[in-house]
């Protein structure tokens, strides 16, 4: 299947559909990722301990690293093709500025994070961010 | 130090990655093994190379603080990639955006003023032990 309009001057509706295949596979994966370093602990310490190479096995020895650098990777490749299309200047802040919004969300909700009214301001801001670097 | 790496290192990549892109030509969604051929280009070598600098960091810093900390705080890689964008790939940056930057940044001040781990219940201490 090819999308021929894609090459050249996609639509508002692709446009959002890429920067949301980012966001989601982003969210995925930080949330994944930070739940596995809190299971592993403070880095600098281990280190510490055990030094780089101990730092990286407790690292590496961790199954939920690899599901989160899984969906990390999903959202490279989501960017890679969203960057052939669109300006950076709209995909990277867009996809940061949202991937902000649902982490703070997913972070309450899975990580159970203090997720209080000075973040859910910032986030309210930064969508109003979102909205102007469209136009 | 280590937020600073991350703030940096991101932004950079990203605009090493949009370089590379912009250079292909256009990929279509029915050719998905051209974007892993894409990986191999120079700009784009560079991108990943700044990416796992800014992944160490990033791993690093959320061993000792919240992922709703980490990545707000981080954020002002936005205002680095707006730079880069106007000056190095000369894009053009109307006044709306610049708005939206902005007011993105205002929203990571905001964050990044409050405490970077939640606090957890933790057994009360204080008592001597029996000896």
């Amino acid at each position: 299947m090819t999308i021929p309009s894609l090459a050249t001057h996609p639509g508002l509706w692709t446009a959002a559909a890429m920067i949301a295949a980012i966001v989601l596979c982003s969210t995925a994966g930080e949330v994944l990722t930070a739940a596995a370093m809190k299971s592993v602990g403070d880095l600098d310490e281990i280190r510490a301990h055990s030094g780089l190479k101990g730092a990286i096995r407790a690292v590496l020895t961790c199954p939920l690293f690899f599901a989160g650098v899984g969906f990390l990777a999903l959202a490279f490749f989501s960017l890679l093709l969203a960057l052939n299309h669109l300006n950076l200047s709209l995909v990277a802040p867009a996809s940061a500025s949202l991937t902000l919004v649902t982490n703070a969300i997913a972070g309450k909700l899975f990580l159970k994070e203090n997720v209080d009214r000075r973040r859910w301001t910032a986030a309210v801001l930064v969508c109003i961010g979102v909205y102007l670097l469209a136009h | 130090m280590i937020l600073g790496l991350v703030a940096v290192c991101a932004p950079l990549a990203d605009a090493c990655l949009s370089r590379g892109m912009t250079k292909l030509p256009a990929i279509s969604l029915s050719h998905p093994a051209t974007l892993v051929i894409a990986v191999f280009t120079p700009w784009i070598t560079l991108g990943i190379a700044l990416l796992i600098g800014f992944f160490a960091s990033y791993l690093t810093a959320l061993s000792w603080a919240d992922l709703t900390y980490v990545l707000p705080a981080t954020a002002f890689g936005n205002v680095i990639v707006a730079l880069l964008s106007r000056f190095w790939l000369q894009e053009t940056i109307s006044l709306e955006r610049w708005a939206g930057i902005v007011l993105i940044t205002v929203g990571v001040g905001f964050v990044a003023r409050g405490p970077s781990l939640t606090v957890r219940p933790a057994p009360v201490v204080g008592e001597e032990r029996p000896r």
